[in-house]
């Protein structure tokens, strides 16, 4: 099977590890990959701000890699979410846009729901603290949110909890947002940085040594409060906790 | 002025097509308990209101006896025959203000719902409904068998074809509003007890 | 470094959250109430289902709201309610004052009403010698500091007990240093009550407008709007045209929903409905538009009319909890005050969809599925269409675009960017035109993108 692996922007440029974590986990499960170079950015930013006209040629650059790839698998909630449901307004009518936003996927979920992994081989004997990042949750219904009256599930935590020795921390809220919302950290920097801390407060509380997600933007800004305050807790995206890396612990 | 701003509101509202949605049908099977009174009483005491079992009128007045509020009460009112303690004519007040020292006031609940511990009370009989919220303490005479499960079937049990006053009432007057302390009693009724009676 | 106003939620939120303790007393007081709802929807298995009910029933109701509207308004008066319309705020103001100068009553009790607070009723009375005394204890206690609500549903969610003691010893004589909740309830309960005795008239809001029955309910858990119409014998409602229900059996739907949603209750304690006046009385009915219609004109926003104003978007929201209803500097704050502000005065309140991480939280408990974040989003959109985005903003995103648009000149960006800044003195990262790095350190800037070690991996042999 072929996939064309989307690596954000901020992955491609701050975070190369991610990307070829993704490509061991996905190349382990029998997928083969292909990295279209053309790719730069789904357009999150400009689209977030509301700058649509700004945001427009980026979507129309990623239909034009894309489109014609089986399946396209990124390790982003948001990028992903964004493909999804925040396209429309560019694409709609375009020959294979409703498919490509079908076939685009993060790659928990097309882990779980495409490949149907149930278990990752591997040993992780730490205490994991799971930062469920809101449009991978919320918007791509990798989980059950809290606030829904319905059977939980978690798509990124069973993963997790499949390797040998994870122990998932108990969070006192388990998915408030950690408050990196693209230009609002920079925008409305005061309450970004104490959400981040109150999420930083909760992990201490729950014991977590390696802080993970599904976005590496959530953990970015989670990690600048933790190397800022010196704090011990150590931060991986989880594909890399998929592909076997090691805290330095 | 009055009749062209209710022209205009309509004109402008008519003037906007809005794609319309069916009204939902309510008929559907939601949830009922298998211990109608049961829940009833749970939720009752969970809101800060004490539910009391009597057989009779008789057992009503006992129960009542023992209530501190309605022992120490001076003033005592019932809609309710029976209730041996009523000194109040509601008959002479004239006017609400008049009633404003009541102690103690018993009122018949048509019906109960079970989900939220609420009695459906109406001014049926009753010239003054500020009764409701200006007695100090508030006693509600319910037959046991008279409770539904939820609210969609209370509905069902109402309606409202003639002028009148209606009141859904759970539990004792209530404010968190000081640092989201709980304080009963807050402008309503200091205490509420409901008597489920047969 | 980048403000988008004047009137800024950010400068505000910024100096509320200087106060570190008081921002982490009023986050734990309002996830506390987020919690309780959490109980309580949990505890109705259909409740779900109850939401997408309720938002079909108001989606309809939006649908047909002149049809309701008529019908209601011929029921209310059938009943022997007089029914009043009126085009804005100033229009609702001067006929509610026409009513009261009518009635000669000059000492009024009012009960919550969020649309007398969005059209300022309260200093319109009072420039005309009318005394007007909010009557839900929140509601007088920020009455009497002078302030607004902060909170629709929980006005002074935002004010310690030792505060309330202080201000009841200074306005109602407790004694100094009086902190027990219970002792100053007692106080207020006291001064109330003779307010509610000497009412000539009494106002309430309006929680839901029945079209089928031309009767109005009232909810509340004090028991002070009963009170403030059960006296005197002049009641006046107050509603904006939304508040509409096609049917009796709607208000189910929506009871069951309500109380849950906003504080963890089943129902409140008093769940009042008023079919024509008390006899002997009175009875006004003043229905609101006050941009309503407009905003029903208006496809992207439409579904903010379905709001209860339950106040659970705000008990949610991780930025409201953090920042206080002031920082919002508009009548209603929060997620949906973020959604209407900007519809009533888009320029005063450009920063208010900005004030939020879209992290989605509002609409998961919306009682009736407003798409609330979405809605924020798309506000966004058009707050860029009427050019009140900063330029300073709007080039950044320009410049953005254009360089993620050319691949080279992204590569090549990435590159300068990982080769300077590493080299760079910290003070010349770490200063005042560095938001990020006011509290958090910056990522490290690898050596290498992802691209050029993959490149370097497997050799140029993607055509792509």
């Amino acid at each position: 099977m072929q996939v064309g692996l989307f690596v954000p922007c901020y992955i491609d440029q701050l975070f190369p590890d991610i990307g070829f974590a993704t490509i061991e986990v996905l190349e382990k499960h029998g997928v083969e990959i292909d990295f279209p170079r053309q790719q730069t950015c789904c357009g999150q930013p400009m689209a977030n701000t509301g700058c649509k006209e700004d945001t427009r040629p980026l979507a129309v650059k990623f239909y034009e890699i894309f489109k014609d790839y089986p399946y396209v698998v990124c390790p982003s909630g948001s990028c992903v979410s964004m493909v999804r449901h925040h396209y429309d307004d560019y694409l709609a009518g375009r020959p294979g846009f409703e498919e490509l936003k079908h076939k685009t996927f993060e790659l928990c979920e097309f882990l779980t729901d495409v490949l149907g992994v149930e278990r990752i081989e591997g040993r992780f004997p730490y205490r994991v603290g799971l930062h469920n990042s809101c449009h991978g949750h919320r918007g791509l219904r990798l989980g059950q949110p809290s606030e829904i009256v319905a059977p939980p599930f978690n798509k990124v935590g069973k993963l997790l909890s499949s390797l040998d020795g994870v122990q998932l921390t108990q969070l006192c809220r388990p998915d408030e947002c950690c408050g990196f919302g693209g230009t609002f950290a920079v925008n409305e920097e005061a309450v970004s940085t104490r959400m981040g801390l109150d999420r930083l407060s909760d992990h201490e509380q729950a014991g977590t040594q390696v802080l993970t997600a599904a976005d590496m933007s959530c953990l970015m800004h989670m990690e600048g409060l933790i190397r800022r305050d010196r704090k011990s807790i150590h931060v991986m995206h989880v594909v890399q906790i998929f592909a076997g890396r090691q805290p330095p612990f | 002025m009055a009749a062209s701003s209710k022209a205009d509101i309509l004109r402008t509202l008519r003037g906007t097509i809005v794609e319309s949605v069916e009204l939902p049908n309510l008929d559907q099977p939601w949830t009922t308990f298998e211990d109608r009174l049961g829940q009833f009483c749970t939720v009752l005491q969970a809101v800060g209101g004490q539910a009391v079992r009597a057989g009779d009128m008789d057992e009503v007045n006992r129960e009542l006896e023992q209530l501190p509020a309605y022992a120490e009460a001076k003033k005592v009112c019932s809609l309710v025959d029976g209730i041996r303690k009523a000194n109040v004519q509601l008959e002479n007040a004239t006017d609400p203000h008049q009633l404003e020292d009541v102690d103690f006031f018993v009122a018949a609940g048509r019906f109960g719902v079970a989900e939220n511990a609420a009695v459906w009370l109406t001014d049926e009989g009753l010239r003054h409904r500020a009764l409701y919220f200006l007695s100090q303490h508030l006693a509600l005479v319910l037959p046991a068998a008279e409770l539904v499960d939820n609210m969609h079937q209370a509905y069902q049990r109402l309606s409202f074809a003639e002028p009148g006053f209606g009141l859904f009432l759970s539990g004792p007057s209530k404010t968190a509003d000081i640092e989201q302390s709980l304080v009963i009693g807050a402008h309503g009724a200091r205490s509420h007890t409901v008597f489920l009676v047969g | 470094m980048t403000t988008l106003t004047k009137s800024n939620h950010a400068d505000h939120a910024a100096e509320f959250i200087a106060d570190s303790q008081r921002t982490g007393w009023h986050d734990q007081a309002l996830w506390f109430i987020r919690a309780k709802r959490d109980k309580a929807a949990q505890a109705v298995p259909e409740w779900e289902q109850l939401r997408e009910l309720a938002s079909q029933i108001k989606l309809h109701t939006l649908a047909h709201l002149p049809d309701y509207l008529e019908e209601f308004e011929a029921n209310a008066t059938r009943k022997g309610a007089h029914v009043h319309w009126a085009h804005d705020a100033q229009e609702h103001n001067q006929i509610v004052l026409q009513i009261l100068q009518d009635h000669g009553a000059k000492r009024i009790v009012k009960s919550k009403s969020m649309l007398t607070e969005e059209c300022h009723l309260n200093p319109h009375l009072e420039r005309h010698g009318i005394e007007v005394v909010d009557t839900d204890l929140g509601e007088r206690i920020v009455q009497l500091r002078g302030e607004p609500p902060s909170h629709i549903v929980l006005p002074a969610i935002h004010i310690k007990k030792e505060e309330v003691g202080e201000l009841f010893h200074r306005c109602l004589g407790t004694a100094a240093g009086a902190t027990d909740p219970k002792y100053l309830a007692e106080a207020a309960r006291g001064h109330l009550r003779d307010k509610f005795m000497n009412a000539e008239a009494g106002i309430t809001g309006v929680n839901f407008a029945v079209a089928e029955t031309g009767g109005f309910v009232v909810c509340t858990n004090e028991g002070n709007a009963d009170l403030g119409i059960s006296l005197p014998n002049l009641h006046i409602a107050c509603l904006g045209i939304e508040k509409l229900l096609p049917r009796a059996q709607d208000l189910s739907v929506f009871l069951r929903l309500l109380s849950r949603s906003a504080t963890g209750q089943p129902i409140t304690t008093y769940t009042s409905h008023f079919h024509g006046p008390i006899p002997g009385g009175r009875l006004h009915i003043v229905l609101v538009d006050n941009g309503r219609s407009r905003i029903r004109q208006n496809r992207l926003f439409r579904e903010s009319l379905k709001c209860i104003r339950c106040g659970a978007c705000m008990n949610t929201c991780p930025v409201y909890r953090r920042s206080g209803g002031y920082s919002y500097d508009n009548t209603i704050p929060g997620p949906i005050g973020s959604i209407l502000g900007p519809l009533q005065d888009p320029k005063h309140n450009r920063s208010l969809p900005y004030a939020c991480s879209l992290c989605g939280s509002c609409t998961e408990v919306c009682p009736v599925k407003i798409p609330l974040a979405q809605q924020l989003l798309t506000w966004r959109g058009e707050i860029v269409r009427m050019h009140l985005l900063p330029w300073t903003k709007r080039l950044a995103m320009k410049a953005a675009s254009i360089v993620f648009r050319n691949t080279w000149l992204y590569n090549f960006s990435g590159k300068m960017a990982r080769w300077f800044l590493p080299k760079m003195p910290r003070f010349l990262i770490y200063n005042r035109f560095n938001a990020w790095g006011k509290h958090r350190e910056i990522p490290a800037f690898p050596q290498h993108s992802f691209r050029e070690l993959y490149e370097k991996k497997n050799g140029r042999k993607q055509q792509s």
